[in-house]
């Protein structure tokens, strides 16, 4: 009788394992079914050409991604330079303050950024920042890469702070305090010592913040607004991956789809790029105390 | 008492309301080593912290009554020069993670943005590591990782980082209760060794160490300082009863 229900707890416990690794197995077959669709489709359009080339009047064969590339680049990097201060010293200042009213209010504040559907931000980027240059330019300025690259920053934000916030404070407190017995000013302590033991999960949130924007359409909608043409100029429209995937794929032309396959392709190896760089961060520069 | 450097008067250190340091007043005595010593939760820690005033990061902790540093009120000057005049060694050993065992004993001048030539850096190195009795296991290891070294020897590295900065005064909490036997007694050899240039405040929990090395013991009891004198005469002729209770083992 006893052995029995042994035996029988073991067959559970076994009929219990077998089904986790199998459900498991099944939620990442799409994802595999994904990468390997976007792979098969996309991989027949990239060439050299297509990374150097601009769009193609329609009915010409033969455009490329280059604007849309250089595009997402000049994004990214006006979202890294505003969204990497704010986020590392408020993060710091979490990290710092843990029980501040303040604190628990950009805490709250962090989530609810967190959670706004990024069309909705893509509205205030042209709410805030469009029509108001707009209106004080007399029309000249508009639609331009420093309202795409706002608005991506705003969303880039949360996880900066939030990385930031959890790998300082797991740092531990007496390293501050030695820091401060030698007589180093506050500012010092944690820009010198607690930031840079830090730095491998600040620099992970970084990346997975940057994998995030670099394929928003959303927000750029109403922001940079996406450009046929070339362009450099921060206060004009600008194009991007996403939104060259979007205008694309919605078009009617068989080639235009081809190009926006080839381009989801290059779109999707960079996230992921990205994030195999981040794992790599976090193992390498991991700081031992 | 002649070669006093450092007095508390009338000092009283408040958590909130709670009372953690009552009415203490002592007097340090130039180039020997004092003990602190008592139960858990007596308040050595908290009364070793004012002493360099570390204890304002807390923001919590309130004190009254006076510090007094060669005569001069340690409370009024500015916290970051005590700090350099009286340097600390915590109970974990700490050295800074991401610097090489040189960077971490010169780190109070870098970190102050004090610049020197690489020469007198180099002499700084090599005369707070022979302090800290440490040179001659790291010398052509300076530039690795202070973590990789054993737990007695990142202590003395740390002791070696505060040192760098020349101190007066050296606090120390509990500094040898997270090591092992032979790192505590290289510790105590140091410390012996290193009262002829700095004077040494150390909370204790081991009774045998403040024995071996103290020249003054002091004993708290409840937040109170109930003895105070030289280390021989406390411990063979303790003049509270709490004090003898804890001699002898009654409690601690
Ligand atoms: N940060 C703090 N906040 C509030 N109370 C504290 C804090 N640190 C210590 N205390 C209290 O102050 C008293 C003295 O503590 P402490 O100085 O750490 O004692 P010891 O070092 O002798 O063990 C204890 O009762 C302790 O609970
Ligand atoms: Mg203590």
């Amino acid at each position: 009788m006893k052995d029995f229900s042994i035996k029988w707890r073991i067959i559970k416990n076994n009929i219990f394992k077998i089904s986790i690794i199998g459900i498991s197995l099944i939620s990442i077959i799409p994802l595999f079914l994904i990468l390997f669709f976007i792979f098969q489709k996309g991989i027949a359009s990239i060439n050299l050409n297509f990374f150097i080339a601009g769009t193609k009047p329609t009915g010409e064969i033969g455009g490329g991604i280059a604007n849309a590339l250089i595009g997402t680049v000049i994004l990214v990097l006006i979202a890294f330079a505003i969204a990497v201060p704010f986020g590392v010293i408020t993060g710091i200042y979490l990290s710092d303050n843990k029980k501040s009213k303040l604190a628990s209010w950009v805490r709250w504040a962090v989530e609810l950024i967190q959670g706004v559907p990024s069309i909705v931000l893509g509205l205030i980027g042209y709410a805030w920042l469009v029509l108001p240059l707009s209106k004080l330019t007399g029309g000249k300025i508009s639609f331009s890469a420093l309202a795409g690259g706002l608005t991506l920053s705003i969303m880039m934000l949360p996880s900066i702070i939030k990385s930031t916030e959890e790998t300082l404070k797991l740092i531990p407190h007496s390293l501050k305090e030695s820091a401060l017995a030698l007589g180093v000013p506050y500012y010092k302590t944690m820009l010198f010592v607690i930031l840079p033991a830090g730095l491998s999960g600040i620099i992970t949130g970084i990346l997975l913040g940057v994998a995030r924007i670099a394929g928003e359409t959303a927000p750029l909608l109403f922001t940079a607004f996406g450009n046929y043409y070339m362009n450099v100029n921060i206060l004009k429209p600008i194009d991007s991956m996403p939104l060259l995937i979007f205008n694309y794929a919605t078009s009617p032309y068989e080639d235009l789809h081809n190009i926006a396959w080839g381009a989801s392709f290059v779109l999707v190896s960079f996230v992921l790029l990205l994030n195999i760089f981040a794992r790599l961060v976090v193992k390498r520069w991991k700081v031992q105390f | 008492m002649e070669g006093t450097i450092l007095t508390t008067k009338d000092l009283f250190v408040y958590y909130d309301t709670k009372c953690a340091v009552n009415n203490v007043n002592i007097e340090f005595q130039k180039n020997k080593i004092t003990a602190i010593m008592g139960p858990s939760g007596c308040g050595k820690t908290t009364l070793l912290r004012c002493l360099n005033r570390i204890h304002e990061l807390n923001p919590s902790a309130k004190v009254e009554g006076k510090i007094l540093l060669h005569g001069e009120d340690l409370l009024a000057i500015d916290p970051i020069l005590v700090r350099r005049k009286v340097g600390m060694v915590f109970q974990r050993p700490n050295p800074f993670p991401t610097m090489s065992i040189y960077d971490n004993v010169i780190s109070g001048y870098k970190l102050n943005g004090i610049r020197l030539k690489k020469s007198e850096f180099d002499e700084i190195v090599e005369d707070s590591l022979k302090k800290a009795a440490l040179w001659k296991e790291v010398q052509h290891d300076l530039h690795k990782r202070g973590t990789f070294l054993s737990g007695g020897q990142q202590q003395r590295l740390c002791i070696a980082r505060a040192l760098a900065m020349k101190p007066d005064v050296l606090l120390l909490d509990e500094p040898t209760s997270a090591l092992d036997p032979i790192s505590t007694s290289h510790i105590e050899e140091l410390l012996v060794e290193l009262k002829k240039t700095v004077t040494i405040i150390i909370v204790t929990h081991n009774l045998a160490q403040a024995g071996r090395i103290s020249d003054y013991t002091s004993f708290m009891y409840l937040g109170e300082l109930v003895e105070f004198g030289a280390t021989d005469k406390v411990f063979t002729n303790p003049q509270n009863e709490q004090t003898e209770r804890f001699l002898t083992g009654k409690f601690g």
